[in-house]
């Protein structure tokens, strides 16, 4: 039952028609885990705390720097150098105390995902590298969790929603990473600072849609922006029924560490820091 | 016919966000790049496979070529082609360097 104080916090979703009191206790009642507390993991930890979900697992190994404030706006000045896990938890402490912050101050691995995973109604991904990307979608399709999709370069970004068999899982779409190097992954340093809010907001929107079970979610359709025209497109995705994972007879059935390395670039500008 | 480039791609075609292309089939299109955007081929054909690379979509008006006839499906001169990548935003664990963002202290904007 909602209280007198999240009658009137919650006003706004419960005078929707799609939501309603008893969609505001079912976000109440949600539990959605990020990967990454950076510049994807930022807009979504705030809103997603804003709404009212109910428990926010949040994982990120890594410490707020000076270079993160950019764009990573759960965090401020005064918390560099600190875990981001606890940075966030406090941010979203202030905005919304109905909300249980889970924190796991580690980066996920093949080892440490499922148990974390198998906690949660879905997973949103603020991840900045393929080998976490295909770690987290592949977990997603064995731990049978909604996957949100988010991922930003430069001033371009995707957004998905991955749930087979409802659709294409990520490897689907891209069956393998880029070779280190290659275009899109390396060379490219920089980022917008307003584009992972702009990405990360439809993640949330997202999000939230799969836990009310509201809409037309972003399922077999890949959402392509492009920040420099600020043009919107989709690209129709479908199943790939030799997909590794979710297809008709998958290779990937089990998480091991040794699949999910992380890719290392050479030339000088591929040594980019962390970024989130 | 175009093909329309995302943004990291669009520094091997003279920053250009689309070009014009001509050919009968996908794998036309994108032999032919190697003539005048020998850059940008490089960039999406696998010369060894005779494919395009395996980590790139590419959609013929929105349908991805992988659900019609792969590098043989049939293009005309009003389609259009988008080429998708998969991107990420940063390689954790190595740590870009001040100096080389320092060297970037005095680039102009791009157009």
């Amino acid at each position: 039952m909602l209280t007198n104080d999240q009658i009137i916090r919650y006003s706004r979703h419960i005078l929707l028609p799609e939501m309603g009191g008893k969609g505001q206790e079912k976000l109440l009642s949600s539990k959605v885990l990020l990967i990454g507390a950076g510049g994807l993991g930022s807009p979504v930890a705030l809103y997603l705390a804003a709404a009212g979900v109910g428990t926010l697992g949040i994982v990120d190994g890594d410490h707020v720097d000076l270079s993160n404030l950019q764009r990573q706006v759960i965090h401020a000045t005064p918390d560099i150098g600190r875990l981001k896990v606890d940075s966030a938890r406090e941010t979203i402490a202030q905005i919304n105390p109905d909300v249980r912050v889970v924190t796991y101050p580690e980066y996920i691995t093949a080892t440490n995902i499922g148990g974390i995973l198998s906690e949660y109604d879905l997973v949103v991904d603020g991840c900045d590298n393929f080998a976490t990307r295909y770690l987290v979608s592949d977990a997603a399709v064995i731990y049978k969790k909604p996957y949100v999709y988010g991922s930003i370069l430069r001033l371009d970004g995707q957004a998905a929603v991955f749930n087979p068999p409802q659709g294409p899982c990520y490897r689907c779409i891209f069956p393998e990473a880029p070779p280190p190097g290659a275009v899109p992954s390396c060379q490219e340093a920089g980022v917008l600072g307003v584009l992972p809010g702009l990405l990360g907001v439809i993640q949330a929107t997202e999000a939230l849609k799969m836990l009310l079970g509201i809409g037309e979610p972003l399922i077999g359709r890949l959402l392509l922006v492009d920040a420099l025209y600020m043009e919107f497109t989709e690209a129709k995705v479908a199943r790939n029924k030799n997909c590794p994972v979710c297809g008709e007879n998958p290779t990937i059935t089990e998480l091991r560490d040794e699949n999910y390395r992380q890719e290392t670039c050479n030339t000088e500008l591929d040594e980019t820091e962390e970024e989130k | 016919m175009t093909i329309y480039l995302p943004t990291p791609l669009r520094k091997h075609v003279g920053g250009a966000r689309e070009i014009t292309v001509a050919g009968k089939t996908i794998r036309d299109v994108f032999v032919g790049l190697r003539e005048n955007y020998p850059a940008l081929a490089e960039q999406l054909w696998d010369e060894e496979s005779n494919n395009l690379k395996k980590y790139l979509n590419v959609f013929l008006n929105d349908e991805n070529i992988r659900s019609l006839q792969g590098p043989d499906t049939p293009v005309q001169e009003s389609d259009a082609i988008s080429v998708i990548p998969a991107i990420a935003g940063g390689q954790p664990g190595s740590g870009l360097t001040f100096n080389v963002i320092l060297s970037h202290r005095e680039t102009k904007m791009a157009d």
